[in-house]
């Protein structure tokens, strides 16, 4: 089916499929910076079309969208689910604490079998590394990465980057190419068991922005030096001239053992408040992927602040940014002009 | 199956102690009858055609008896680690495994050092000794308590045997599958520093020591371990070191997009811990090199990286590896066959291993240069998984005897 969308982003990408040359999803290390432009550039219609009281396309009008999730989610099930029906999509969500995965069937098979129903997209979440790439290669619809245990988040990692564009647009300081060169972004919180900070590293350092990583040496991956990023273990010191903070919650229910003596003392020393987020830049802007434990890792009066945090803009760039990841992708089989079977290949 | 006749291998190079020599072999009874002497009347002759006449590898700490794969590897004994469902850690378990690849193929059974490999209470290892066990072994694990290790030691030392560890500190590994550091960090997979390797080497050498008892490291894979081996065995701690091909030909590199054949135990480490395995079976820190043969099918190993099982089909490989770096200068011929196989006979204490006169005519006729590939979908093995797959390799063997009797290959 052909549809009459906005082509807004033609003339400055490749044209057609040659734009986004993948069929899945699985990681920000797999995209270059002009793939990640074009899918932030898709967004914007998106964006527009969420804001009107009308919320419909038919884009992915017949097409059916299966969202696997692995793991219990919230807000990023829900991102995807009105994603999907917003482009008249049929969505269908499995949870798999109520699937044949408790009964002892392998991943493997599950994936064969919800390939064999016939989805024209299937959205993951799991709580293992490299999952999500494994299904990808044993099915024949395109696989979207909705996080895989702590390797890649990337639909996350675009949401912040549209986000933070938007926030930076609305104060005249976007950049017209869309790269955000220069800036400087800190992430803090447990980045050892973070895909959301894996897949921000890739994403962010590809637009160019300086990525600063702060936690406690036992939250921090040994070796993440090698990804281009500064290490702080005192907050303050990260804090200093940073132009973006983003902060992380602690994954109590990823941790294997105690990393932190409290969540007291992880506030006491890592949590954001006035006074250290006025050691970063004037304006600093303030993010946090949720969910926020209010009073650990960020106080209540930072994360409201209207013209500091875009922690709500997020949540509302998420389900754009799901939007176009789901009719780009889905480009090949809809046939649209351009992205068909050997059109670009 | 007893050896009929005399068999006499001639044009071959012999891969002797003192170094490769072009002579004749004659097998008798199930014997090496003589190492250069000339043909008799009655002898079946085998023309060797200027290929390698070698000892029958000897495979020090395998998971599974898999005999195709085995002698397709030129393997002719192995020693079973005790990580058998059910453990080896009962006599009669022990006693029905040593018995279990007869009469082509001879299984050394490892003795479970502690009851269920639990660690904790120690098993009935005299009594499995006279059942068959040629040595005591942890298994898969370390054992994390230094009193129950002590009193192991010491155990083992009374009765002569040497104790195979796996030396991995517990705590500091837990759930990792890899190796703190760059790649680990961006797959996201949990990792444990390369040090809780060395921590536990240095606990177990410094066990041995007190104990009096011979100590054998089944794989050393770090830069630092490895120094502390080169360090106790330069003050005379009766201390082995072994390690698989996997350590020394494949860096934690080979775990890119989570590929399940490279998940190891130990996981694999970086270049660095890698040039070290190298150079330190260069310089004799090493003493065995084993296949650690773990044929694991898709079940094991089709999932998500952290839920695979570790290990790989390794028996088909291991002497093609090994004969790399005899290629690659690192070390010569007669010490490539003093790593797979005069060295692990002599820890396991059988009469193999080596061409000598009145040692068991466990013979292989190796071509060395022969090339071949690697392919996990046509291998001998139980399961192909094995991490070379598709690769080139060199060196094959042509004819193997186990007791002087051929085993068709």
């Amino acid at each position: 089916m052909t549809s009459q969308q906005n082509t807004s982003s033609q003339g400055h990408f490749p044209a057609g499929g040659r734009a986004f040359p993948h069929r899945d999803l699985v990681s920000i290390g797999a995209l270059q910076t002009h793939e990640i432009l074009f899918l932030l550039e898709e967004a914007e219609q998106w964006v527009h079309l969420n804001r009107q009281p009308s919320k419909h396309s038919d884009a992915l009008a017949g097409l059916t969208i299966i969202n696997a999730f692995f793991e219990n989610s919230t807000r990023t099930l829900l991102s995807f689910e009105i994603a999907g029906k917003r482009l008249g999509a049929d969505v269908v969500n499995m949870h798999a604490a109520q699937s044949s995965v408790k009964k002892g069937e392998t991943l493997i098979d599950t994936a064969v079998t919800l390939n064999a129903m016939r989805a024209d997209a299937i959205v993951i979440r799991h709580g293992s590394s490299g999952a999500v790439g494994l299904i990808a290669g044993k099915v024949d619809c395109p696989v979207l990465n909705a996080g895989d245990g702590q390797h890649e988040h990337p639909t996350q990692a675009l949401l912040d980057t549209l986000a933070l564009r938007h926030k930076l647009r609305e104060r005249g300081e976007a950049s017209s190419d869309g790269m955000m060169t220069g800036m400087v972004v800190t992430i803090c919180g447990d980045i050892l068991h973070s895909r959301v900070a894996r897949s921000n590293i890739l994403c962010l350092q590809a637009l160019g922005a300086s990525v600063r990583l702060c936690a406690p040496p036992a939250l921090m991956p040994a070796g993440v030096e090698a990804m281009g990023v500064e290490v702080f273990h005192h907050f303050e010191d990260a804090l200093s001239g940073s132009d973006v903070v983003m902060m992380l919650r602690l994954q109590n229910e990823r941790m294997d053992g105690q990393y932190i003596p409290s969540p007291r003392e992880y506030r006491h020393l890592y949590g954001l408040n006035q006074q250290r987020l006025a050691l970063a830049r004037p304006d600093a802007i303030v993010m946090h992927p949720g969910p926020m434990n209010r009073g650990v890792e960020i106080e209540s009066d930072v994360a409201d602040m209207p013209d500091r945090s875009i922690i709500t803009q997020q949540v509302e760039m998420g389900v754009a940014i799901r939007m176009a990841c789901l009719d780009v992708l889905t480009r090949k089989a809809r046939k649209i002009p351009g992205w068909g079977e050997g059109e670009w290949v | 199956m007893k050896q009929q006749a005399p068999i006499a291998i001639t044009g071959g190079r012999l891969v002797t102690p003192a170094g490769v020599v072009e002579s004749t072999l004659r097998l008798a009874e199930g014997r090496i009858a003589s190492v250069g002497a000339s043909l008799e009347d009655g002898d079946e002759v085998v023309d060797a055609r200027g290929q390698l006449v070698a000892p029958g590898l000897v495979d020090l700490g395998v998971f599974a008896i898999d005999k195709p794969a085995f002698h397709f590897g030129g393997i002719t004994r192995a020693a079973l680690m005790p990580d058998q469902s059910p453990p080896l850690d009962f006599p009669s378990r022990v006693r029905f495994a040593a018995q279990s690849g007869k009469p082509d193929f001879w299984v050394h059974p490892l003795a479970g050092a502690t009851v269920g490999l639990a660690g904790s209470q120690l098993a009935e290892i005299a009594l499995m000794r006279d059942g068959g066990a040629r040595a005591i072994a942890t298994g898969r694990s370390w054992i994390a308590d230094s009193g129950v290790m002590l009193r192991l030691l010491q155990y083992a030392a009374m009765l002569d045997m040497v104790v195979v560890s796996h030396a991995e500190d517990g705590g500091l590994a837990g759930k990792a599958v890899a190796t703190a550091g760059e790649m680990a960090t961006r797959l996201g997979l949990p990792s444990a520093p390369a040090e809780a390797e060395a921590l536990a080497v240095a606990r177990d050498i410094d066990l041995a020591e007190l104990a009096g008892a011979r100590l054998h490291l089944r794989q050393v894979t770090t830069a630092r371990a490895l120094e502390l081996v080169r360090q106790a065995k330069a003050r005379g701690v009766a201390v082995t070191a072994g390690v698989t091909p996997a350590h020394f030909m494949l860096s934690d590199l080979a775990l890119a997009e989570f590929r399940t054949f490279a998940r190891m135990s130990p996981p694999l480490r970086p270049e660095e811990d890698r040039q070290a395995v190298i150079a330190a079976i260069g310089d004799g820190t090493i003493d065995v090199v084993s296949s650690g043969h773990d044929p694991r099918g898709p079940e094991d190993k089709r999932l998500p990286f952290a839920d695979a099982a570790p290990g790989m089909a390794g028996a088909e490989t291991l002497l093609a590896m090994v004969l790399t770096l005899v290629r690659d200068g690192v070390i010569d011929m007669e010490r490539a066959f003093a790593l797979v196989a005069a060295n692990p006979a002599a820890i396991l204490g059988v009469d193999a291993g080596v061409i000598r006169e009145g040692a068991e005519a466990d013979i292989a006729v190796v071509d060395p240069e022969r090339p071949w590939v690697v392919d996990s979908r046509k291998m001998e093995a139980q399961a192909g998984n094995t991490p070379f797959d598709r690769q080139p390799a060199q060196g094959r063997v042509t004819a193997l005897w186990k007791g002087g009797v051929a085993i068709a290959l």
